[in-house]
């Protein structure tokens, strides 16, 4: 693969931008565990939080979209 | 964006799909140049009217299917502005609900083969977003004056971190548009461009079955995404507007 140093900072910076996602997976899975274990001992008073439980993780993925968009930059819009 | 040079070894450019063209040809845009955002911002209009005005004409008491699916997203809509801002804010329910719907339709379009998304751009986004900031600090000043800068200062913490909280208060608040736009502009760039790059593996011939498989998980990921994007935003503009009307915490 040719290229200069520049591109290959293009190519680690994006590999190391990824690496953002993780956390975004992990706030959002957490969310959602949270909002199930709450659902399961209290069914009725769940369907009222459904709306909180989306605001909440749009919250923590677009963090994870922020990373992702900086890695996008890097690669393709230097 | 991306030149020939840039991308050395790459031979597909997933980001190309979101370069703005002229419609009839050239390549100078100024600000009268109908370009394939101005087609596909005015097809999403047309779809919303042809939905929501065409589809309730009939204004049957037993709704048709298209009446039911209009009805259905303004109850849906109208209930959220409601439960989140409170029943005195239904005047704002038309700023909320052209919103929604915008962006609805902006996103579930540039789903269609070949189609642009006009959400992608942080252009489009932006302005959405400043617009509500606007909105929401002019409503808030116009209601409550200068008190409304009681919104900044938490009376629930103690006396001494009350001006280090109010300074942390002043940055979220003026971070909002930003998070806000980002997140709905990054999060259509970031599905269309991975849909792309899926595309591109499917032109080689030893992974293309999973190719084709991955691509139709993440589209299927996207129609989710885009709904949710869209109410997201929604959500998020009458959570601002609640801050205004009642800003005393």
């Amino acid at each position: 693969m040719e290229g200069d140093i520049a591109q290959m900072g293009q190519f680690i910076g994006a590999g190391l931008a990824s690496v953002g996602m993780g956390g975004a997976a992990i706030g959002v899975g957490n969310v959602v565990g949270n909002y199930l274990a709450g659902a399961l001992r209290n069914p009725s008073a769940a369907a009222g939080q459904t709306a909180t439980m989306f605001i909440g993780i749009a919250f923590a993925e677009a963090l994870g979209i922020f990373s992702f968009l900086v890695a996008l930059l890097l690669m393709f819009a230097v | 964006m991306a030149t020939e040079e840039s991308s050395g070894g790459l031979v597909f450019h997933p980001m190309d799909q979101f370069i703005v063209k002229p419609l009839f040809g050239g390549d100078v845009i100024h600000w009268y140049t109908p370009t394939n955002v101005t087609l596909w911002m005015f097809l999403t209009v047309v779809c919303i009217t042809l939905l929501l005005v065409v589809g309730t004409r009939g204004r049957a008491i037993v709704p048709s299917r298209i009446q039911s699916v209009a009805e259905l997203s303004y109850g849906f809509i109208y209930k959220m502005v409601e439960d989140v801002t409170g029943k005195d804010a239904v005047r704002f329910f038309p700023y909320i609900i052209t919103l929604f719907m915008f962006i609805l339709f902006a996103n579930f379009l540039g789903l269609l083969p070949k189609a642009f998304t006009t959400t992608s751009h942080i252009a489009v986004t932006a302005v959405l977003a400043m617009a509500v900031f606007l909105t929401v600090t002019v409503v808030g000043f116009a209601l409550h004056g200068m008190s409304f800068l009681r919104l900044f200062w938490v009376s629930a913490a103690p006396l001494p971190l009350r001006p280090v909280l109010a300074l942390i208060e002043i940055i979220s608040y003026f971070v909002r548009p930003v998070s806000h736009s980002i997140r709905l502009a990054g999060n259509m760039m970031a599905g269309h461009a991975v849909i792309k790059v899926f595309a591109a593996f499917a032109a080689v011939l030893a992974i293309s079955p999973f190719a084709i498989i991955a691509i139709s998980a993440i589209y299927a990921l996207e129609v989710l995404v885009s709904f949710i994007q869209a109410y997201v935003f929604a959500i998020l503009a009458c959570v601002y507007l609640k801050d205004a009307l009642h800003p005393h915490h």
